[in-house]
């Protein structure tokens, strides 16, 4: 046996690391994405398609959107996908966490106690798996 | 839950699923990248985007009315249409960290739901 065949032969229950991580950049890019969305909507002064193009939030917003989903697809060409999907969840984490921060949001006790039971939810699904 | 009408929710049902059909062709697109990065521009993954911009349009229809309590959650629906179709199209295996991360996750998001306005 060469040595290729000995690393697919690696115990396959543990998930790897780089697919989470990609996705967890994905979730970041998300967020900022949101954020940038919201400020890009709460100074659009002429809607319309000739206003939205020339809102430079709203155009990064889309720009980090579309970086985000090349992160996500990056992270499923090598992950499963029942694993990664829900992880994207973390977005409401970095939103609520950014919102606080740059958009001074009041913080609010049950999107804190929501954020901290996703985080929980997400580390337990990056734990050892068994069938 | 009395102030959110049916309408709304079944529009939130379809949103979840139409999204999760979307991750499913994201995940058939994204195996096409294993031939080079730049199999990243395929039909599949094409398909999968505009198949989330549907059910992004659906959920804001859905999310006009009624209360964000019991709207938001609903998105998060989807994660376990996707954990069917995972199982079902690319042979996931369910594990117990699986159902549990995914209890949490879903409780997590009705609570941000509450804490959302």
């Amino acid at each position: 046996m060469n040595s290729t065949a000995a690393n697919l032969a690696r115990p396959t229950d543990v998930p790897p690391r780089r697919p989470l991580v990609l996705v967890f950049g994905c979730t970041v890019l998300g967020a900022a994405a949101q954020i940038f969305m919201k400020f890009g909507a709460n100074r659009l002064t002429h809607p319309g398609l000739i206003g939205m193009a020339t809102n430079l939030p709203l155009f990064c917003g889309l720009v980090l959107y579309g970086l985000s989903t090349v992160l996500l697809v990056l992270a499923l060409k090598d992950g499963e996908l029942s694993l990664l999907y829900p992880v994207i969840a973390l977005t409401y984490v970095w939103v609520t966490v950014l919102s606080l921060v740059l958009l001074h949001d009041k913080p609010n006790p049950y999107k804190l106690a929501g954020i901290a039971i996703i985080v929980i939810g997400v580390s337990v699904l990056g734990r050892r798996g068994k069938r | 839950m009395s102030g959110t009408p049916v309408s709304s929710m079944l529009l939130m049902l379809v949103a979840s699923l139409i999204g999760s059909s979307g991750a499913v062709l994201l995940k058939l697109g994204a195996m096409e990248l294993n031939k080079g990065f730049w199999h990243i521009l395929n039909l599949k993954l094409a398909a999968g985007v505009a198949v989330y911009l549907v059910s992004w349009y659906v959920f804001v229809l859905g999310i006009r009315h009624g209360e964000l309590s019991v709207l938001y959650p609903m998105v998060s629906l989807g994660y376990i249409w996707t954990l069917l179709w995972a199982r079902l199209f690319f042979k996931e295996p369910f594990t117990r960290e699986k159902f549990a991360g995914l209890a949490l996750i879903l409780l997590g998001v009705f609570f941000v739901g509450l804490g959302s306005k």
